[in-house]
């Protein structure tokens, strides 16, 4: 069973970059002590009533819209009921069958190019508080810290059309660029402001499952005797919580992925598990069947879905409980707020401000300046500002590739090195252009161009930074022609091997012209004339 | 001087001739004296109320500047949060609860310089008609001991027609201001849905419930709703309109008037015609009505029949709108942030379970099942959702009325109070006693209940005007063109 | 139309209420007289009529996103039926 297609389809929870709660004037600060961040509000303390923060819901909106989805005019909020000590109301203020937004989609780039995952719906919810559970005494009490409670936090559920661990990957690291680019989110997943829950199963076509036994008698039935259309059989769904990295997504659904093939394939021999070709599915363009197993009475029914946890430590997803039946929420319409609508004039505001969202920046950088799509993606993925210095490098010096190269590289490791933003950064981008500018005009090599750089970042220009370090490049043919001479002469070694063919040899010879000129000699006219000397020059 | 109004205490002290101190103290003597046979309290604050008269006078003596309600004692419901000091909504699951925060009524009486005397009985989360529910005790009504002050806010209109305080307030989410008001021979007032905030309020059926005055009278009842009144951000459906000042305009009679009264409520004279639930009137209070009505001709009103064509299902509808936001609004006492937990217990399900299983009262328990049943899967599209769609017809049958009417006008009860006990083994029975008051808090308008009447035994009846949503205004002048032509709101109970 | 007992149990379960057997068969008598009444809705013709939750036409009603007083741990915490240090305290939830 190795060509089974993996169906994902993943829950995101980001928490909205508000100051204050989604219905109270508690603060969201992470990391303050337990329950001191808190009021009668979030508490749900008898008699208080919930206020809807119009920040979180213009943050919802705008994400919203960045993520292609058709925005309802008029939207409210429902009660979802369930019992859980986080949860001081015993009920969560969600969306449910009228969330503000739907059918909205994101386009991710992977190795195997670019492709568009559709959104289901994105919904503004509160969040619980957080329990603690002494994991080593399993008898002894949960401790709840209320501090959470209310924190308005954005869903957003993917259809089930990611295909891959990597795409799943791909989908969070985009959905963050986008989220954070918006200000929407920090999406620090750490922090618990980005969660992510997956659904996953396989589509396993029926022609790749062996069957180990099932000649023997009492075995289960012959695969051909199953009269199903289908090509493929469907594993039951686990939803695998508990992700709270993006590695961990990927190293999650991996594991998933084999654990429910072994699975399948294990019960099928078995016979706990039995093929139920008599119902099946279109899921896309193919016909599904569903899994059964023999219930107490006799009959067959369909394995229901389960939880899982994913354990970073050992690797592993344990399945924490089967839902013998959907959870009864007893959804109702919140008496506590009002409907919230939003018009056409709105909507217009909100995409204009939502400027250039990284998918389209992607493309218009590969367009715009050549770039390859491997540039556009990273250079795009450091954020919009990050984009914007970059196009200030290449309007001086117009070349693209090497503003990337020297963006991405020498750049970037500044800021890293000294933990700074973009925003912070000490050399202006039309320095760093002229610099390149410089380059190319004298030929400067990239040893004494870093060096220069290093000089600019303390407020130089590239001209100054060169002046100061006195490098005057030497590109007069006469003088280096004489140097590449007395090059040959002094490496008979070396123009030997090249002869016989080794061209790195060259790079001998020419190692003398620069240590003659302290590195300070034109390059190109440099390797032109010794090339020509050498072909002179008898083997 | 207890048995004077708010407005002539107010009076009295701007004269000198009482001060907050000596009024507080004469009313504080009357719960003394009486409570012990009415049980109208769950709370009496004697020295914080005594100390706060004080300030008052001392507030006056300086020549400061005093609130609407300066020195006024007032009851308030034990429903409506007020910060360090016990709110325990009649439930036994809250009995040790102390808020760390005053409902915002309790903020704009305190604001108007009013003295909190004490906190009233009430049906267990204001679930009841007769503050029988109540796990604390059961209040008597000052007319007849042996009879219920109505419900849930029967603390309240007792306190009140026992003149151990001048004004209360109560709440009411299916008639519980109104019916206790009725049955006790005061105006209780239910504002608009919107009008008063409901912060601070706990919460039972929250789209229906509405704080109101009681009083004796209808200026002071005018007084307290301009006081209580008005926008508080805190509360989303709170709306931000002007309060009118109810009390300038009392007087000033409404002309012309036309009166609605239908059929559904009050059958037609010649007997004909719908009847409806009308038929369970007690003719008694029927004839009382009639009187009423002839008050308002004689005034020069047009008495038009009207019909509410699906007032009789209002409620059905009511105990499946109010029950399922009920049975979510009480989720929360669950023994884990605050209320009462059970001692023993296997869990933490358990837990929950058993500190509700004996936190809650029998009718308590009830409609959290009757609500959990109307929204649990299978059930919710033929119950709930069906609840809410005939809710909106309840509302277009008031629209269409008051496109035509300015007042709708029919009894408050079917009923006078009747026995202490007298309902208890069955609930649909006493659910039926709200048949009037209920519509109004599906449709979210106002309604009043004045005293119109006794019967023969000297039980005290109560006419019902309605409005259209925010005229409160018209519905206290409407009603005091009554009030001005009769003396039924003075009459006070024969306590000895 | 009545409710059975077992129906009773479930939805006893679902609003977390501990009730005795008695309890049990007096709710599921009372809850079936209750109910058999609210059927007469099914009798009104709502084709067409829209739920209505709300009395009010209001829409749009926000707070601005400006920090407000928080209660201190002790304040939060002075009505919990159980704490420890600045935690609510509640039984195990898992274990059962
Ligand atoms: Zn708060």
């Amino acid at each position: 069973m190795t060509t089974y297609r993996t169906i994902i389809g993943l829950e995101v929870h980001v928490q909205l970059l508000t100051k204050t709660k989604l219905f109270c004037g508690c603060s969201t600060t992470f990391g303050l002590p337990p329950n001191s961040a808190t009021c009668p509000v979030c508490c749900g303390l008898p008699g208080t009533l919930p206020v809807m923060s119009r920040r979180a819901f213009q943050l919802a909106l705008q994400a919203a819209v960045a993520l292609n989805c058709s925005i309802a005019s008029f939207t409210k909020w429902d009660r979802k009921n369930y019992y859980y000590p986080d949860l001081p109301k015993n009920y969560q203020i969600s969306q449910y069958d009228l969330p503000f937004s739907s059918e909205g989609s994101l386009e991710i780039e992977t190795s195997a190019g670019t492709r568009r995952i559709g959104i289901i719906r994105a919904h503004l919810e509160e969040d619980a508080g957080k329990m603690l559970h002494d994991e080593y005494a399993a008898a002894s009490d949960s401790l709840v810290d209320l501090n959470r409670t209310g924190t308005p936090l954005l869903e957003i559920v993917s259809k089930p059309e990611i295909e891959t661990p990597e795409e799943a990957k791909a989908y969070i690291e985009e959905l963050r660029l986008l989220l954070r680019e918006l200000g929407v989110s920090d999406c620090e997943m750490q922090e618990g402001s980005l969660r992510c829950d997956a659904n996953i199963n396989l589509h396993v076509p029926l022609r790749g499952i062996r069957f180990q036994s099932c000649d023997e008698p009492g075995a289960i039935t012959r695969l051909e005797s199953y009269a199903t259309n289908a090509a493929f059989i469907a594993t039951p769904i686990i939803e695998v919580k508990n992700l709270n990295t993006i590695r961990g997504v990927e190293r999650a659904l991996k594991y998933e992925a084999e654990r429910q093939a072994k699975e399948l394939q294990d019960n099928l021999d078995a016979g706990v598990w039995h093929i139920d070709g008599s119902r099946t599915s279109v899921f896309r363009d193919y016909q599904v069947s569903p899994i059964t197993r023999r219930k107490s009475d006799g009959t067959l029914g369909p394995v229901s879905k389960a939880t899982a946890g994913w354990d970073e430590r050992t690797g592993r997803t344990e399945i924490q409980r089967r839902k013998e039946e959907a959870s009864d929420y007893r959804y109702l319409p919140e008496p506590d707020l009002l409907p919230v609508t939003v018009d056409e004039a709105t909507l217009q505001r909100v995409r204009a401000q939502l400027g250039e969202l990284p998918a389209a920046q992607r493309v218009r950088l590969q367009a715009q300046y050549a770039l390859t799509a491997n540039d556009a993606g990273v250079l795009s993925r450091q954020g919009r500002a990050f984009v914007a210095y970059f196009e200030a490098v290449v309007k001086p010096c117009g070349d693209a590739k090497e503003a990337c190269n020297w963006t991405l590289n020498d750049l970037l490791s500044t800021l890293n090195e000294r933990k700074l933003d973009i925003s912070a950064c000490p050399l202006p981008p039309e320095n760093l252009g002229e610099l390149i500018r410089e380059i190319k005009a004298t030929g400067l090599n990239k040893q004494r161009a870093r060096e220069v750089y290093g000089r600019m970042l303390d407020g130089l220009t590239a001209k100054e930074a060169i002046d100061k370090l006195g490098f005057k490049v030497v590109a007069d043919e006469g003088q280096l022609l004489d140097l590449v001479r007395r090059a040959i002469a002094a490496n008979p070694k070396a123009v030997a091997d090249f002869k016989k063919g080794k061209v790195k040899a060259a790079d001998a010879i020419k190692g003398f012209v620069m240590r003659e000129t302290k590195g300070m000699a034109k390059t190109e006219v440099v390797q032109e004339l010794l090339m020509r000397e050498l072909q002179n020059t008898p083997g | 001087m207890t048995d004077l109004t708010a407005t002539e205490l107010l009076q009295k002290q701007a004269a000198g001739d009482l001060t907050a101190a000596s009024i507080t103290s004469a009313f504080l003597n009357r719960i003394r004296q009486y409570d012990p046979a009415l049980r109208a309290f769950l709370h009496v604050e004697e020295a914080a109320a005594l100390q706060h008269a004080e300030a008052i006078d001392a507030k006056r003596k300086a020549g400061q500047p005093l609130g609407k309600l300066a020195g006024l004692p007032i009851a308030v419901k034990d429903v409506l949060c007020t910060k360090g000091r016990r709110t325990t909504a009649g439930s036994k699951i809250l009995q040790n609860f102390v808020p760390p925060y005053d409902a915002h009524v309790i903020t704009r009486l305190k604001d108007a310089d009013a003295i909190l005397i004490g906190k009233t009985n009430m049906d267990e989360f204001a679930m009841g008609s007769s503050t029988e529910n109540s796990a604390y005790q059961v209040t008597h009504n000052p007319w007849a001991l042996d009879r219920t002050p109505g419900g849930s806010s029967g603390g309240s209109a007792a306190a009140v027609a026992a003149s151990q305080t001048s004004l209360a307030i109560g709440t009411d989410t299916g008639g519980s201001i109104r019916q206790p008001a009725a049955f006790c021979g005061i105006v209780g007032m239910k504002p608009s849905y919107g009008r008063v905030s409901r912060f601070g309020l706990i919460a039972y059926g929250s789209s229906l419930d509405q704080i109101g005055p009681l009083a004796h009278d209808l200026r002071d009842a005018a007084l307290l709703l301009e006081v209580i009144a008005g926008h508080d951000p805190r509360d989303s459906t709170c709306v931000n309109m002007p309060v009118p000042e109810y009390t300038k305009m009392l007087d000033q009679p409404i002309k012309p008037l036309t009166i609605g009264v239908p059929v559904e409520f009050l059958p037609s004279p010649s007997g004909s015609g719908a009847g409806g639930e009308g038929a369970g009137l007690d003719p008694e209070i029927e004839t009382a009505i009639r009187a009423a009505l002839n008050v308002y001709e004689s005034l020069g009103a047009t008495i038009k029949p009207i019909s509410l064509p699906h007032s009789p299902y209002a409620i059905a509808v009511y105990y499946l709108v109010a029950t399922a936001e009920a049975s979510s609004n009480l989720a929360r006492y669950d023994g884990v942030h605050f209320g009462q937990r059970a001692e023993k217990f296997a869990g933490l399900i358990d837990m929950v379970k058993k500190s509700r299983g004996a936190g809650f009262g029998t009718e308590v328990k009830r409609r959290i099942m009757l609500g959990t049943y109307a929204l649990s899967s299978g059930y919710i599209d033929a119950y709930y959702l069906k609840a809410l769609k005939v809710r909106r017809l309840i509302r277009q049958d008031f629209d269409r009325a008051f496109a035509e009417c300015d007042v709708v006008i029919g009894p408050t009860a079917p009923t006078p109070a009747f026995k202490i006990g007298e309902k208890t083994a069955d609930p649909l029975a006493m659910y039926l006693s709200d048949i009037y008051t209920i519509s109004a808090n599906l449709a979210g308008i106002p309604g009043i209940s004045i005293p119109c009447g006794f019967t023969k035994a000297g039980l005290p009846i109560g006419l019902q005007i309605l409005g259209a949503p925010f005229t409160e205004e018209k519905l206290l002048r409407v009603a005091r063109m009554h009030e001005r032509e009769t003396d039924w709101h003075k009459r006070r109970p024969p306590l000895e | 139309m009545s409710l059975s007992a077992d129906e009773v149990r479930l939805v006893a379960d679902l609003a977390r209420l501990e009730l005795s057997d008695a309890d049990v068969a007096d709710m599921a008598t009372q809850l079936s007289a209750i109910v058999d009444y609210i059927n007469q809705l099914q009798r009104v013709n709502t084709d067409g009529v829209e739920p209505l939750a709300h009395a009010l036409d209001l829409r749009d009603v926000f707070r601005d996103d400006v920090l407000g007083q928080s209660l201190s741990a002790d304040a939060a915490l002075a009505n919990a039926p159980a704490r420890k240090g600045d935690f609510y305290r509640v039984p195990p939830v898992f274990g059962e």
